[in-house]
């Protein structure tokens, strides 16, 4: 176990209000393991990563990162602690080379080191034609790659992540993807944080499912899919919306259907098999006047609303 | 476990030659920068005091408002002054405006929060580069302040050992200023503070004149106490220009060693406050 968390708390307290930002988490992550926390903003992620990797202080409990307290040491527990926070850090006093570099020597590595560090990294990382520049010629993806080569130069035993493809256009988040894989294959333990159900379907072995400072579900992606006991998730929008409840009593006595809830404008039904659900469905809803019917396979973001009943983007 | 164990104990026993390769990694870092933008450095601490001199020691002595003050000419009492406000400007370019920057927008000193050793040493590192950069600036000012004046300044260093020690002691004040001011300090309102607090103190810094003429203004010579710009301008006035009414020199000192304390302790409460919630 690289990564320990336990129960852990964060209460941000002024004159005015008392936020807890994080709510007793415990978690664990295994060497060599890339795991995601995913949740909407607010939901703790950034306060947990900030306390793992020694930049907030946590209220209660404690975070263990490769055997090191980092709470009481966090100087010592830095060496182990890679991060790539969600703005762009980089030294634009300084070349890319010499933002590698001087890592490395923030880090203790002698000049000769440090210069064949930053050199393998630029290569790893295809930025070879970019080492004279600085990071404001760079554009957002390549200036993120950057950013990661530069966390990983110290050689830690954990990278942290913060919302790796926030501000990233698709092409560039697909790049990153592949540069976190390229991480694994390393044996680098990453951690990472993310609001995008795919980020964390694509790329992680596990994923914690975070809501309002709580983990609520913790899993490999397909478990938590599986879990949810239904194979197919219908939004109903229906065109009249008032006494809807004779409605979910006929539904929910189906069969084929696990579960029910209502969003606006209509209904969202959790079904197991769908052979001749739809007539059914269409015939109970006749009266409510449909407007739309949409089906869809479960996702990570169909368990977060099954957990939580709200969207990941609300 | 074990192993776990094992990883503590390598952390620990490596603690403190760690420390101080990451603290001269920073320094190293800075020296680059520096070496980078050193025409800019010298342009922006030079053009102040060669200004200064220009105007009041070599024109004004032409037109005929050559004027004296505490019984020496004005480019004598001058030219301690202008290292004094040299020091300071340097404290706050150096630290100041960067760190302000650095908190409130672009966020780059992340990953020097981020280096192996206690977040207080890199402010405290900060602070050190940044007096090397303001003894450099009042070196810079005494070959001007020997070029410009119409009149001849009478210089001579009265005591080696008080000029270091002055020079030093306002230099590292100067740069605990300047992480005062830009750890607590928004960017936005760094140009309110420059107008209400570095303007006012380098007016009131017995730059233009020694303390001791203040006599004829008595509130005023003890209110500029708190001010530790006139420690370092009576302090340079000791040790260059000892002809010229000055304090006491361990007075001087002392003032300034508690100027840097209190300074220090709160540069460094604030940045800490700014790095770590």
């Amino acid at each position: 176990m690289i990564v320990s968390i336990s129960g852990l708390s964060k209460v941000y307290q002024d004159k005015n209000q008392r936020v807890t930002a994080v709510d007793g988490i415990d978690l664990s992550v295994e060497k060599g393991e890339l795991f995601g926390l995913l949740g909407p903003n607010g939901a703790g992620k950034t306060t947990t990563i900030g306390i793992c990797t020694t930049r907030i202080l946590p209220t209660r409990g404690t975070v263990n990162i490769a055997g090191i307290d980092v709470v009481a040491h966090p100087a010592a527990s830095r060496r182990n602690i890679g991060v790539v926070p969600q703005y762009n850090t980089l030294d634009r006093s300084l070349t890319i080379f010499e933002n590698l570099y001087f890592h490395c020597k923030y880090f203790g590595y002698s000049n000769a080191e440090a210069r064949e560090r930053s050199k393998t990294l630029l290569a790893q990382f295809h930025l070879e034609e970019r080492i004279t520049s600085f990071p404001s010629q760079l554009s957002g993806g390549l200036q993120q790659r950057v950013q990661i080569a530069r966390a990983i130069a110290h050689r830690p035993a954990v990278l942290f992540l913060d919302e790796p493809s926030a501000g990233l256009d698709p092409q560039s988040r697909i790049a990153m993807w592949d540069a976190v894989r390229l991480l694994r294959e390393e044996g680098i333990t990453v951690v990472l944080t993310t609001h995008y159900m795919e980020e964390a379907d694509e790329l992680c072995d596990r994923v914690a499912i975070m809501d309002h400072g709580k983990v609520l579900a913790l899993d490999a992606p397909a478990h938590l899919k599986t879990n949810l006991g239904a194979d197919t998730i219908i939004e109903l929008t229906l065109r009249q919306n008032d006494g809807k409840q004779p409605l979910i009593d006929r539904l929910g006595a189906l069969a084929q259907i696990k579960g029910l809830e209502e969003i606006t404008g209509g209904l969202r039904l959790f079904a197991q098999g769908t052979d001749g659900l739809l007539p059914e469905i269409l015939q109970a809803a006749n009266n409510y006047g449909v407007r739309d019917i949409r089906m869809n396979e479960p996702n990570l973001e169909t368990v977060f609303i099954r957990l939580t009943g709200r969207d990941l983007r609300e | 476990m074990s192993s776990a164990i094992g990883i503590e104990r390598i952390a620990v026993e490596q603690k403190s030659p760690s420390f101080v390769s990451a603290f001269a990694g920073l320094l190293l870092r800075d020296l680059r920068v520096l070496r980078r933008e050193i025409g800019p450095f010298v342009v922006r601490v030079v053009m102040q005091p060669l200004l200064f001199l220009f105007v009041f020691t070599y024109i004004f002595p032409r037109i005929g408002q050559g004027n004296a003050v505490g019984g020496a000419n004005f480019a004598t009492v001058l030219l301690p002054g202008l290292m004094a406000v040299a020091i300071m400007f340097s404290g706050i370019a150096a630290v100041a405006l960067p760190l302000s920057q650095e908190f409130g927008v672009t966020r780059e000193i992340d990953d020097r929060v981020m280096c192996p050793l206690p977040v207080a040493a890199v402010a405290i590192e900060k602070v050190c580069f940044s007096s090397v950069q303001s003894v450099l600036a009042a070196v810079l000012v005494v070959p001007l302040a020997y070029y410009i004046p119409a009149t001849p300044v009478h210089v001579h260093v009265a005591s080696w050992p008080m000029l270091v020690a002055t020079l030093i002691l306002a230099s590292l004040v100067s740069g605990a200023l300047g992480l005062t001011i830009g750890s607590n300090v928004r960017p936005q309102q760094i140009g309110l503070v420059f107008s209400i607090v570095v303007v006012p103190i380098t007016f009131l810094g017995c730059v233009y004149y020694p303390w001791a003429v203040l006599s004829h203004v008595r509130w005023l010579q003890i209110a500029v106490l708190l001010n530790p710009i006139v420690y370092m301008s009576e302090g340079l006035r000791a040790a260059l220009t000892p002809a010229v009414p000055h304090m006491p020199s361990l007075l001087i000192v002392l003032a300034l060693l508690i100027s840097l304390g209190v300074l220090g302790t709160f540069g460094i409460k604030g940045f800490l406050r700014r790095v770590i919630s």
